[in-house]
């Protein structure tokens, strides 16, 4: 790995403490291979704002072997729910999740895009029913290569900006 | 399951043939012949926006198998006025009739009224979403002056925001039609739409002239291009000229050509278009009487 600046978290990736950017976490969660640019957006999805008291680190365009590019999110003391992995999954489908418990990844898995998604993204088509005072969950199907979400109420596709749209 | 009506999408080529033959049957009916099939049932119908033939279509399905019908009169009168949620309204009519018709401003209306109803919904139009009853009837229409097996089609017109014409293309891509699209170039198909089609098996080529295609076309299927989408009148005055169906225009035709538009027609097609052999919307606006007869038994379950 010789001049590969990758800073994938060593306690899941297994890489020299040398090249680490960040501190290795004790306990909480790694997302890792996060679609380069959407940090900020998995940090909103996560809850987490400028007030936060949780740890929290970010790296940014990460050269990575496998995307170009990737950023990167630790979150101390904290393992994800599933309803936040799917949030997660619909702006960085290939993120990987890393649990940490005493310094050992304890859990890794590839997010896994679910084939439908309710209540996570608002209908980007401003006169579909769901953006109404009506009592209704806004429901997508998912095509996930490439990622495009059809609101099964209108039929309205998004396929790009999704983040715009998380609720 | 109740056998709510929402999109084309929602069904497959055999069960549309099932319908489409299914309105066969009633077509006798529809011309006169008696039947009471659905004696006893109540249809409601629930128009949030005007509508003429779709509503009077309906009604006259649902009276000649001498069914009632119920409706909200004016949306000022009712309930609505009041800031009735329509998941409300829904759940209140059902209680009434054996299936409700809903037409609504907003996309996915209907598919939302399906998840609050007890009785089946028959979408006649969301927002610029879908209308399924008019494009089974289009199908019909189809089926019955022409052929849905190797059909040639032109759709011309405004292929943008029509509802009409993307239903119908959706339901052609499952009969492998060969479509062409025939439009300004301001109002053309969008590609989600077209990426769709051709992902079902459709044929797919478009062009902006109109005198290319007329003389290799079973089906001429002309829509309306709304005044209210040009900003500038003038262009909209250049645009309309050129998609004008006149006679001049058929001289290349085959004998076998039909015109459809899904009506009201503005100026897109001459009046003396009306006299020629070509000429079928005005069957067209009949045929949907039969296969609402058959969407409504079907979703009442009398047939």
């Amino acid at each position: 790995m010789t001049g590969k600046p990758d800073i994938a978290d060593p306690s899941s990736a297994g890489e020299s403490k040398k090249e680490m950017r960040v501190r290795r976490i004790k306990h909480g969660t790694v997302i890792d291979h996060i679609t380069a640019g959407q940090a900020l957006n998995v940090l909103r999805i996560l809850g987490i704002s400028g007030t936060t008291n949780a740890v929290v680190s970010v790296a940014m365009n990460v050269p990575s072997g496998v995307l170009g590019f990737k950023d990167i999110v630790k979150v101390e003391d904290r393992e994800l729910e599933e309803e936040e992995v799917d949030r997660i999954s619909v702006i960085a489908p290939n993120a990987t999740i890393n649990i940490v418990r005493d310094f050992d990844v304890k859990e890794k898995y590839r997010v896994d895009l679910p084939e439908r998604l309710e209540g996570v993204v608002k209908c980007a088509n401003p006169n579909c029913i769901s953006n109404t005072n009506e009592p209704v969950i806004s429901k997508f199907t998912v095509n996930k290569k490439p990622v495009e979400l059809r609101c099964i109420y209108c039929d309205h596709v998004i396929s790009e900006g999704i983040a715009e749209h998380l609720i | 399951m109740l056998n709510h009506i929402i999109s084309m999408r929602d069904f497959s080529r055999d069960e549309i043939d099932i319908i489409l033959n299914k309105a066969k049957e009633f077509e006798p009916i529809a011309r006169g012949k008696k039947s009471d099939l659905l004696s006893g049932k109540i249809l409601a119908t629930l128009f949030y926006e005007p509508s003429t033939r779709t509503r009077l279509s309906f009604e006259t399905a649902m009276k000649r198998l001498v069914g009632d019908v119920i409706d909200l009169g004016s949306i000022e009168s009712s309930s609505v006025a009041k800031g009735e949620s329509l998941s409300d309204t829904i759940r209140v009519v059902g209680n009434y009739a054996d299936a409700i018709v809903l037409r609504h401003p907003r996309e996915g209306a209907a598919r939302m009224a399906a998840e609050y109803s007890n009785v089946p919904i028959i979408n006649a139009g969301d927002g610029a979403g879908h209308h399924p009853t008019q494009t089974l009837l289009d199908l019909y229409t189809i089926m019955r002056e022409s052929n849905l097996l190797n059909l040639k089609i032109a759709l011309v017109g405004d292929l943008k925001y029509g509802r009409t014409g993307h239903s119908l293309a959706y339901a052609l891509s499952l009969y492998h039609a060969d479509m062409t699209l025939i439009s300004p170039k301001q109002l053309q198909m969008p590609d989600v739409i077209k990426k769709d089609l051709k992902r079902q098996g459709a044929i797919i080529s478009e062009t902006a002239n109109i005198e290319d295609v007329v003389g290799d076309v079973d089906v001429l299927y002309v829509t309306r291009i709304q005044k209210e989408r040009f900003p500038d009148p003038a262009e909209y005055q250049k645009v309309a000229g050129s998609y004008r169906v006149t006679e001049e225009l058929l001289k290349n035709a085959r004998d076998s050509l039909i015109i459809m538009h899904p009506l009201p027609r503005v100026d897109e097609i001459d009046p003396a278009v009306d006299r020629t052999r070509y000429a079928r919307y005005f069957a067209q606006s009949f045929y949907g009487v039969p296969v609402r007869m058959a969407l409504l038994a079907m979703a009442m379950e009398a047939a």
